[in-house]
């Protein structure tokens, strides 16, 4: 018998299985978002094609369709121009068009960048306070506000899509960043009061009871002592609070138009000649993916610590 | 420095009483150890002290100032925490300047008061080190030094040496006393280790139910012990008691003890109850050939420097304290007898000791 090996180890097998698993979620996973990414390089014509094309020529087309309103022009117009100075009009006066300006996408990126880190923001940094103070005080029917909160995420958000709707137009709010920052904080904050309540939970009183001692107020104990340690915790709610803001459709469509839209209603409707314009529309989907994934990767450490995070006491 | 008085002092959580109507007085440059089981009260009353909780009535007085309702930040006081509770996202640096802070000192300042306190405690070297790295016995003396490096007006310890290994246990115990005389510092000292009490303080308050039974010097509280809890408490084993069936009266300095009849201090005080306990510490008795307590020999704790028998007899089990080269058989017949006339008589009625020539 093998004694070399701890008897909690997986056995070669188990090891085997649970790789082959892993392998397969991976390619079931990965294979739409290649298929994404490969389209945003492919030109209109390949990536309508049909059968598909695995293999085919790399071309910018998509990104710059995302980026530029064009028009077409007659032939003889376009002879009658300038040769291009850049080598996207190039691309694009090759199409038989030129660029009348720039497209929507880069504002409505930006909101969704302002409204979706500001939610975060404001979930994690409202959710923080009351975790704590759900945590440490005696407050008043404890049990059943925790409940009240948590039953805020048993029926999906969009559930209360109508009055949310009348209610924004009353108020002005639609439409706006401010808005969008307040009904995503709402949504959050139920999950992120919970996940940082149970962080807080683990972080023991004598941290905030020694720097009380010390001179401190409990204010300036809880962002000294106290949030530095649940930064874990705090990572973790981050991403998940992130995640949902960033993604979040029915609402933007709902609520938002001119002013405020963001990413996720605006992408599908890239159309180009003749129809959606995929390419384009898999550029869009494209960057749109990078902040998540950035933020996610940054605070990756975290995440899975946090996941883990008291279910073993140290 | 500073002198802290407790005047009636009570806390209750609900229906639960944690600390029943205390006095004590902690004099200055005193080190003064609250003692007793868990869940005595001896924690809450040093949380108190710290306004860590609010007395539910009484007076804490520090330097006859009434602190008791005040806020902990506002009472210059530093506390010891049983896990330390270093701050483990700063460097020991930061932890011992962490408190300074509050104090609006220049950098210079600050920076001279924390190498002054690390070098007190030879920490200086590991001043740049992650708590995280640090041995029990180093966090310990970062923790201390994060207590005396603002100098505050008394130091407040909630078992300190609960979770160091018992080897360190005796060596912190001698830092800390030095520590204590090289600052004249006022120390209060929680814990349940009645050899950490009397190998440091200079007066013990043992605590039991949520009362102070007892305040005095160890060698007080060891040798005229004020209630049998106290006995029992303090020394390893604790005290013997054996029942008499007599009542006692005053000036009286002999009780009957089975067929014979045994001296003891002349009595002050009498009892109304008829059944007392006559105690005695298992080194004030000793093995005789003849006219001795009988008894059989039940159990044999070596020790080392000393055995502990445990003997069977008709007034109940009996531990007595021998040399370790006395040869003893389980179940061998002996007899013993005491050593001194130092023996306490417990009143039966109230477990509180009396008065006599040898208790005054």
């Amino acid at each position: 018998m093998d004694t070399s090996r701890s008897p909690l180890e997986a056995t070669g097998f188990s090891r085997k299985l649970a790789a082959t698993i892993i392998i397969v979620y991976m390619i079931v996973t990965l294979i739409p978002i290649t298929w994404m990414v490969a389209t945003s390089f492919k030109s209109v014509d390949s990536a309508i094609s049909y059968p598909p094309e695995v293999f085919f020529e790399p071309s910018l087309e998509g990104y710059v369709n995302l980026f530029t309103n064009r028009s077409r022009q007659p032939k003889d117009y376009l002879d009658s121009l300038p040769p291009p100075d850049t080598w996207y009009e190039e691309l694009v006066r090759s199409r038989e068009m030129v660029i009348t300006g720039p497209s929507k996408f880069l504002p409505r990126y930006s909101n969704s960048l302002i409204i979706g880190f500001g939610a975060t923001f404001f979930s994690v940094f409202l959710g923080s306070l009351a975790a704590y103070a759900l945590s440490r005080f005696k407050v008043p029917l404890k049990d059943d506000l925790l409940f009240f909160i948590l039953s805020t995420r048993m029926f999906p958000p969009i559930a209360v899509a109508v009055p949310i709707f009348i209610m924004y137009r009353k108020l002005g709010l639609g439409d706006t960043h401010v808005g969008m920052i307040i009904l995503y904080t709402v949504v959050n904050l139920s999950l992120s009061v919970w996940l940082l309540k149970g962080f807080m939970d683990e972080i023991p009183r004598e941290y905030e009871e020694a720097a009380m001692i010390d001179g401190y107020s409990r204010m300036q104990a809880f962002f000294k002592v106290v949030l530095p340690q649940a930064t874990t915790g705090i990572a973790a709610t981050a991403i998940f609070c992130m995640i949902f803001s960033w993604n979040e459709y029915a609402f933007a469509v709902l609520l938002t138009q001119f002013n405020a839209q963001t990413a996720p209603p605006f992408i599908p409707t890239i159309i180009g000649e003749g129809g959606l314009d995929w390419p384009a529309i898999g550029a869009g989907t494209t960057l749109f993916l990078i902040p998540v994934m950035i933020f996610t990767v940054v605070l990756r450490k975290h995440l899975l610590r946090g996941i883990t995070f008291g279910a073993v006491r140290k | 420095m500073a002198e802290i008085e407790i005047k009636n002092l009570h806390k209750s959580f609900g229906d639960f009483v944690a600390v029943k109507n205390s006095n004590l007085i902690i004099e200055n440059k005193e080190f003064f150890v609250l003692l007793g089981p868990s869940g005595c009260g001896k924690t809450t009353t040093l949380r108190m002290i710290a306004g860590l909780e609010l007395p539910t009535s009484g007076n804490i007085y520090l330097d006859k100032e009434d602190v008791g309702y005040l806020r902990a930040s506002q009472r210059d006081i530093a506390f010891v925490f049983q896990l330390f509770a270093l701050y483990p996202h700063m460097n020991v640096r930061n932890n011992l300047a962490f408190p300074l802070k509050m104090q609006k000192l220049s950098r210079s300042e600050v920076d001279a008061k924390v190498l002054e306190a690390a070098k007190l405690l030879r920490i200086d070297h590991l001043l740049k080190s992650k708590v995280s790295s640090l041995a029990g016995g180093d966090r310990q003396r970062v923790a201390l030094g994060r207590a005396l490096v603002r100098r505050p007006k008394a130091f407040l310890m909630d078992e300190p040496l609960g979770t160091l290994d018992a080897e360190f246990r005796e060596l912190m115990c001698l830092e800390l006393r030095k520590l204590h005389d090289d600052i004249d510092a006022t120390t209060v000292y929680v814990t349940h280790d009645q050899q950490e009490a009397m190998s440091m303080a200079d007066r013990i308050a043992v605590m039991n139910e949520g009362v102070v039974l007892q305040a005095d010097s160890p060698k007080v509280i060891y040798n005229k012990p004020k209630t049998k809890f106290v006995a029992n408490f303090i020394g390893s084993p604790g005290m013997n008691f054996i029942p008499i069936n007599e009542k006692i009266s005053p000036s009286q300095s002999s009780i009957k003890l089975l067929d014979s009849s045994l001296n003891i201090p002349e009595q002050k005080e009498g009892t109304d109850s008829n059944e007392n306990f006559l105690g005695v510490r298992p080194e004030n008795l000793k093995l005789v050939s003849e006219n001795g307590v009988k008894g059989n020999v039940f159990g044999v704790e070596y020790l080392g420097s000393r055995k502990i028998l445990t003997i069977e007899t008709q007034l109940g089990n009996i531990k007595i304290r021998v040399d370790s080269d006395t040869q003893v058989n389980i179940n061998e017949q002996i007899q013993f007898d005491t050593l001194n006339n130092n023996q306490i008589i417990f009143d039966g009625s109230n477990d509180k000791a009396l008065q006599s020539e040898f208790m005054s």
